[in-house]
């Protein structure tokens, strides 16, 4: 499925437990730009960026499911999708 | 030039919000307290509900009990939004342990052929009854007034999506997660004789308009009766016969019901006690509601549990008789 | 345990099910089609909007919870916020914000925002009942009681504040009752009074989606820069409940195009109605984040241009394919970003007497910063209005606005913004309706009331019910000698006169921060007060 250019991105507490996830992130979506703010990080990315729980899970060094985004999840934008392997955002276009 | 911090503790203002010192006094207040107290809007509305203009968007006419303080029926749980999602957490977490060994140990599969059409049959179409109860409470939680007791009714009501949940896990433990038990259970709920009766009650509680007659049909008297039906004396009934395999899984169903009475029997008891009118209004409810799920719940009851299932039922009916006594009630 | 029967059903392992799948066994067939009773008696409110839905199986639900998902992570979070509040609250965390102005922020967030929160709660109660797919009801229903977690986070969040500074001990009274709350009670209220579609484009999209961002991203951020551990917890905790939210509000939205053409233009007409009210209760964010955050960690223009131009731009990109355009006057909010914050501000410090919170003027530090991050007003417009009130101030002769505004039917907000390209002319739009006047501050405000102004004839303003004489608590005698028409309305709203409002300098909480911290109340200004004497209660060995 063919995206847009138009900016997604996914903001995240900065805390311990994100630092793999973000790596992950970088890893897997070269395109991405990593922004900091106070207690915050957003990534940016042009139409489309993805989560992977694999990436997420060699870094991190246990188990993880991808619904833990969750707890330190801050805001995102684009259309989402997430199945057991990855958590996407996207804008579709038409 | 330094600046020393004063070691002695700079002593509050005030120890509350004033609506809370003002029913509980200068003190200091839980968290339930002041999260739920006086958090609904009472006055100065602003336009008239496109569905319903005759009436107000929170209106006290929506029931024909009447209090003088709604906020006197509070959770005796004292569950606010953070103590209930740790409590429920907690909770399950102990349950996915069960669940866990229960599917490792193939626990439902390995049951007989006939122990598990009864699981199929008696137990996982009380997902739909569940449902209902979702929606019920969602429309007392919607309608009611005060934050009291909504608060109460939608946590309760995402308690019982969480046990059509467990219960649909129970189907998926019996048919090895292929979903064959799910369907086999819609079947039965919407199409097997023994069943329509309950579900004719179901859907007649759909179209009760007074929540608070919603909340005494529905968490006083139909799970009064269903669940010490099915998950005390059913559960029973089955571990007599094949051992118990079943009630390592169940038994959360009953611990639950335990716990929710202790809210149900507080609102009920301190609604009945507010006044003669409101003992009136909630004794014929519960006996109307009371008579019409004896009846629908008497050919399951004799399905399920054959010969036993009258005795079974009387028993169940004769406890709730005995709770509903000492709420001020008829028993 | 008895030991396994001849097992009939042990011939394959039990097989794992994905998210997906365990989702839609979990939830997808619980509901069924009703045969005892007539469907529409079962859900009476899904047809009169003339909303068309041919198949609620349709709604796909991004995050698939399952309740044991959302208890469990819910928890985490929960435990994670309470234990960051206990310490606030242990460590007297009050004092590391960085200054007493802060701390008036706090309160129109106490008493605006947590009221809103509920009103969600309870709206949302009401499409999770309303709306007979399941899936679209169990999604309703998690933002439900998610609202009621935001409700309680902050008034727990909050609370510890409330013990030592004024204004904020009365938030369910003033939310009922004090004249710029009407602002967001109003807003919801038209929100859950409306039907159930309208509603979820109100709140799920056009607030949830659109807008949300504007409240909360830049917001928070400022909380963490001044150094409010609780504000910021909460803050970061909600805005996770809120991601979900945001992706309910785009599923709605496509659903409901998706499901049938007809729904489309009413849809747009809801979104350019949503979008501008929504807009306007966003303008006390933005008072807030310019003029109350005495460490700041960006303007309002800039907040603006990312969360709205960029991100909604691209939004409303994507749904162009439906047939859904921007919604209408968004041209203008691009020009009142230079505006909008300084008009409110200088409104609340001209009618600070009323308000629950003492106002300030800008020191010279905080208009040169205004002077760069809005180069093509501030100084035009609003900087010479400042310094003169700062002379008048320093005369002796402070400027008060001693009348009360006109208020805006629809939006409520007093008549301050002005014409787009005018920024010295007052916009000001009237309509006469059934022989009575109502007026408008916007072309979009007068827009929603001609669209149906049966529904807004009725609205509570508060200045109208002050001049009608509504606005005395009982037992208060109107007719006495001694009798304050402004005291008296002040007293019903539950603002205490001559204590809660006011000016900063000299103000209670001012005092006391700097008696309980030896910090300037103002950052940018020296202390207020004569530092306390340096007390020795040591004693020498």
């Amino acid at each position: 499925m063919s995206h847009t250019q138009q900016p997604v991105f996914i903001a995240l507490q900065a805390n311990n437990d994100t630092l793999p996830i973000i790596e992950a992130i970088q890893a897997d979506n070269p395109e991405a730009v990593v922004h900091e703010y106070p207690a915050m990080v957003k990534i940016d990315a042009p139409g489309y960026l993805v989560v992977k729980r694999a990436s997420v899970e060699e870094r991190l060094g246990r188990p993880f499911d991808l619904q833990e985004l969750q707890i330190n999840l801050i805001s995102l934008s684009g259309s989402l999708d997430e199945t057991d392997e990855e958590f996407t955002l996207q804008w579709k276009s038409a | 030039m330094t600046v020393e911090i004063r070691t002695q503790a700079i002593k509050p203002l005030r120890n509350t919000f004033g609506h809370i010192a003002r029913r509980f006094g200068e003190k200091t207040a839980s968290r339930y307290q002041e999260g739920t107290y006086d958090l609904q809007t009472e006055t100065n509305r602003h336009y008239k509900p496109l569905w319903e203009p005759e009436l107000d968007i929170y209106d006290k006419r929506r029931t024909a009990v009447q209090m003088k303080d709604w906020y006197a029926l509070k959770d005796p749980r004292q569950f606010y939004y953070g103590s209930y999602t740790i409590a429920r957490a907690k909770q399950q977490d102990a349950l996915d342990r069960q669940m866990d060994f229960a599917e490792k140990r193939e626990l439902l599969r390995s049951l007989p052929e006939a122990a598990q059409q009864t699981i199929l049959f008696a137990l996982v179409p009380l997902r739909h009854y569940e449902w209902g109860a979702n929606m019920n409470q969602c429309y007392a939680a919607s309608y009611g007034w005060g934050a009291a007791i909504t608060q109460a009714a939608m946590l309760g009501a995402m308690d019982r999506l969480g046990n059509a949940q467990h219960l649909s896990r129970i189907g998926l433990l019996v048919d090895g997660n292929t979903g064959h038990s799910l369907a086999q259970a819609k079947d039965t709920w919407l199409t097997h004789p023994d069943w329509q009766p309950i579900r004719r009650e179901v859907e007649r509680s759909f179209v009760t308009r007074d929540w608070f007659e919603l909340l005494v049909a529905q968490t006083l008297i139909a799970d009064g009766l269903v669940y010490p039906l099915f998950y005390q004396q059913v559960d029973a009934w089955m571990a007599r016969r094949h051992g118990v395999g079943l009630a390592t899984v169940l038994d959360h169903m009953m611990r639950w019901q335990d716990e929710t009475a202790k809210w149900v029997d507080a609102v009920i008891k301190t609604a009945v006690a507010e006044s003669p009118e409101n003992r009136a209004l909630i004794q014929g409810w519960a006996q109307q509601w009371r008579g019409a799920f004896l009846n629908a719940l008497s050919p399951l009851a004799e399905a399920v549990m054959g010969a036993d299932g009258a005795a079974a039922l009387a028993a169940v009916n004769t406890a709730l008789g005995a709770r509903l006594a000492k709420l001020g009630l008829e028993a | 345990m008895n030991a396994p029967q001849a097992p009939q059903t042990l011939n394959k392992p039990a097989k794992k099910l994905s998210l997906k799948e365990n989702y839609a066994l979990l939830t997808r067939g619980l509901g069924w089609e009703p045969t005892y009773q007539d469907k529409d008696d079962i859900y009476p409110k899904v047809k009169f909007e003339g909303i068309k839905i041919h198949d609620w199986d349709k709604w796909e639900d991004p995050f698939r919870l399952t309740m044991d998902a959302y208890w469990k992570y819910q928890g985490e979070k929960e435990r994670k916020l309470y234990a960051i509040i206990d310490a606030f609250q242990q460590n007297n965390g009050q004092h590391n914000v960085s200054d007493a102005r802060y701390l008036q922020a706090l309160k129109v967030f106490l008493n605006g925002v947590v009221g809103l929160e509920y009103s969600a709660h309870r709206g949302f109660n009401m499409i999770g009942r309303e709306f007979p797919g399941v899936g679209a009801a169990i999604a309703a229903q998690m933002q439900a009681v998610d609202e009621l977690r935001h409700a309680q986070t902050q008034i727990h969040a909050l609370s510890h504040y409330n013990k030592y500074f004024t204004g904020m001990a009365e938030f369910p009274h003033q939310f009922d009752r004090t004249w710029y709350l009407s602002i967001p009670k109003s807003f919801f209220e038209d929100a859950i009074s409306a039907g159930p579609f309208e509603y979820i484009i109100a709140i799920c999209f056009s607030f949830e989606y659109v807008l949300t961002n504007l409240v909360f991203m830049p917001w928070m951020s400022g909380a963490a820069y001044n150094g409010d551990m609780s504000t910021v917890s909460f803050g970061f905790s909600a805005q996770s409940d809120e991601a979900r939210h945001m992706t309910l509000g785009i599923e709605v939205i496509k659903f409901l195009l998706e499901q049938d053409p007809a729904n489309v233009p009413i849809v747009q007409g809801w979104i350019d109605k949503w979008f501008w009210r929504g807009y306007r209760l966003l303008t006390l964010i933005a008072a807030m984040m310019d003029y109350m955050l005495p460490k700041r960690v960006m303007a309002w223009n800039e907040a603006w241009d990312i969360y709205f131009e960029q991100n909604g731009g691209a939004l409303f990109a994507d749904l162009a394919r439906y047939g859904i355009r921007m919604p209408k006057h968004w041209e203008q909010t691009v020009k009142e970003k230079e505006h909008a914050s300084h008009q409110l501000w200088c409104t609340f410090y001209q009618f600070r007497h009323a308000a629950g919170f003492p106002v300030w003027l800008p020191t010279a530090e905080e208009m040169d910063w205004f002077s760069v991050k809005y180069p093509t007003t501030f100084d035009t417009y609003y900087r010479p209005r400042y310094e003169y009130w700062r002379e008048l101030e320093e005369k002796g002769t402070p400027f008060v606005n001693a009348t009360l505004p006109q208020l805006c039917q629809t939006c409520q907000w007093p008549l301050l913004f002005t014409e787009a390209d005018d920024p010295t002319t007052i916009c000001h739009r009237e309509e006469t309706y059934l022989g009575d006047k109502f007026h408008f501050c916007s072309d979009g405000c007068h827009d929603i009331f001609r669209h149906e102004p049966e529904k807004f004839v009725h609205a509570h303003l508060p200045v109208h019910q002050i001049y009608q004489g509504n606005y005395f608590n009982p037992g208060v005698d109107p007719t006495a000698p001694d009798f304050n028409p402004l005291v008296e309305a002040l007293k019903y709203m539950g603002i205490n006169p001559g204590v809660d409002g006011g000016d900063f300098q000299g103000h209670i909480d001012a005092v006391n921060w700097e008696r309980w911290t030896n910090k300037p109340a103002n950052m940018h200004a020296p202390m207020q007060t004569q530092p306390p004497a340096h007390t020795d209660d040591r004693k020498t060995a």
